[in-house]
């Protein structure tokens, strides 16, 4: 890597007072042709771009993006990492992307602060027990570390929680994951970008996709706000867009895009060191190395694409928060924004080959794409360079809807996803 | 957050409503003759739109009757409301 960063390099720069870092990635003009283009500069396109040129020898390759780079749910989400899903393909696929989780740092040269501080999920009733139990052996019989805590050992394990059993919705126990945790965001994008485009991937900011133009059954380019690209491969990874960029190839898709929201407070000193998750009352929490807590709403019921959200939705998972954690009651809250997710039916994603060839789709990740970024851009890449599925893939297709073969995660995870 | 105009309550907040998705989708005549693909489009398969989308709405708090509503879901103003059964607006 010609500009490796390390301790020297570090001390290299402090003596010029770090003006002059040179740039982490180019600002390139588009070319006429790419073996591949990339719609969507996310963490999942990125690291789609990364995996094309590292593992799959692909280097004559674009990613195009409408706004900035990392600037839509990549740089939206609450950064939680784990794998303790219940059904076995969706358990290889994000325990997949934890494994690569736990090297990113030193794979990319750049640090994603990946943090392995626990996600911990309660249960407030007896079928959130039940579920959380049958989860935990689901997970261990996977290979994906899960213990299960009764009400005392949730209290050892994150004091602040109110374990009193006359709240509205008291904690019966709940399910801790040691591998998971947060990551920096931002830093993710950032990292699969400077690597990528060390390999010769072209990163184009500001370059929205107007139309695809296809040759009967086959794809041949784009048409974008910097002219046409010409490629017989294209892998959409628009997230909550991915039905706009499908209208315009004349597919349509198993999605509807809604507006998820999340908030954090002021900056205060360290009060919780790991993450907590509860589906039944809609709240998680994490505290960011900043100090500020980072709090998980909801989804609103109806399909925008505005990136707003409801404030009844806030005011909801604030209510949940202030109930499982009295000492939150005075923290002021800093900023709120929404990001657009794109739900599958069955609250799984979507890495597949389309009935148009040369036409690939991740999409579908809801609420939960965070996570998932580095196994998704290497199974999504093997994907498009093979024009096949990975193993780890292969039950995620488009065609799932029509066989019937759902990978039913959304009542089944006892998460928020 | 917007304010609907209930065509049987008035206008009343959005919390209040229950969205039910893309409006206007037919349940197919004959079930038994539909192929695999044909079931997959009625029951999964969305528009999505980007813009001004056809949908249906429950008054859920209030008067629990389904309507009709057009609204563009790039800034979530609503453009008509209309109940069910009645034609849609043609713009």
């Amino acid at each position: 890597m010609k500009n490796k960063y390390s301790i020297y390099s570090l001390i290299k720069n402090a003596f010029t007072y770090h003006e002059n870092w040179g740039k982490a990635w180019k600002d390139p003009v588009p070319k006429k042709e790419y073996d591949a283009v990339i719609i969507g500069g996310g963490g999942h396109g990125l690291a789609t771009a990364y995996y094309l040129a590292k593992k799959h020898n692909m280097k004559n390759i674009a990613v195009v993006e409408k706004g900035w780079i990392g600037g839509g749910n990549t740089g939206r989400n609450t950064t939680i990492i784990r794998s303790n899903y219940l059904w076995d393909a969706s358990a290889g696929l994000y325990n997949h992307a934890l494994k690569i989780w736990e090297g990113l740092s030193q794979e990319l040269n750049y640090n994603v602060m990946f943090s392995q501080r626990g996600v911990m999920n309660l249960a407030h009733n007896l079928q959130d027990v039940r579920d959380l139990k049958r989860r935990t052996h689901a997970n261990r019989l996977n290979g994906i570390d899960a213990v299960y805590l009764n009400t005392e050992q949730v209290k050892k394990f994150c004091p602040i929680i109110n374990t009193s059993p006359d709240i509205r919705y008291p904690v019966l126990g709940g399910t801790l994951q040691r591998r998971a945790g947060t990551a920096r965001h931002d830093a993710v994008a950032w990292g699969y970008a400077r690597g990528a485009d060390e390999m010769g991937v072209d990163i184009i900011q500001n370059c929205e996709v107007k139309s695809i133009k296809r040759n009967g059954d086959s794809v041949e380019g784009i048409e974008t706000t910097k002219g046409f690209i010409k490629t017989s491969k294209i892998g959409v990874a628009a997230a909550g867009h991915s039905s706009v960029i499908a209208n315009m190839a004349g597919l349509k898709l198993p999605l509807e895009s809604k507006p998820l929201q999340a908030l954090v407070s002021e900056p205060v000193k360290p009060i919780i060191d790991t993450v907590v998750m509860s589906n039944a009352v809609h709240a998680y929490v994490s505290q960011s190395d900043k100090g500020e807590l980072v709090i998980g709403a909801g989804t609103d019921d109806y399909v925008s694409y505005s990136q707003k959200g409801s404030h009844d939705i806030v005011e909801g998972t604030l209510n949940a928060i202030l109930e499982l954690y009295p000492i939150f009651s005075r923290m002021r809250m800093l900023r709120q924004w929404g990001g657009i997710v794109d739900i599958c039916p069955d609250a799984s994603p979507i890495i597949s080959k389309t009935s148009i060839k040369g036409l690939y789709f991740n999409c579908g990740w809801g609420t939960g794409g965070f996570k998932a970024t580095p196994g998704s851009g290497d199974l999504f890449a093997h994907t498009i360079a093979n024009d096949e599925p990975h193993k780890l893939n292969a039950s995620f297709n488009i065609n799932r809807f029509v066989s019937g073969d759902l990978v039913d995660e959304h009542g089944a995870a006892a998460v928020a996803h | 957050m917007f304010i609907i105009n209930c065509p049987f309550c008035g206008e009343r907040e959005q919390s209040e409503f229950k969205a039910g998705g893309e409006a206007h989708i037919l349940r197919p005549k004959q079930p038994t003759e539909l192929s695999d693909d044909e079931w997959a489009e009625y029951l999964f398969m969305r528009k999505n739109i980007k813009g001004v989308q056809f949908e249906r709405w429950n008054h859920a708090h209030g008067c629990r009757k389904w309507f009709n509503m057009v609204r563009d879901t790039s800034n979530d103003e609503i453009k008509a409301v209309y109940k069910m059964g009645e034609k849609p607006p043609l713009e």
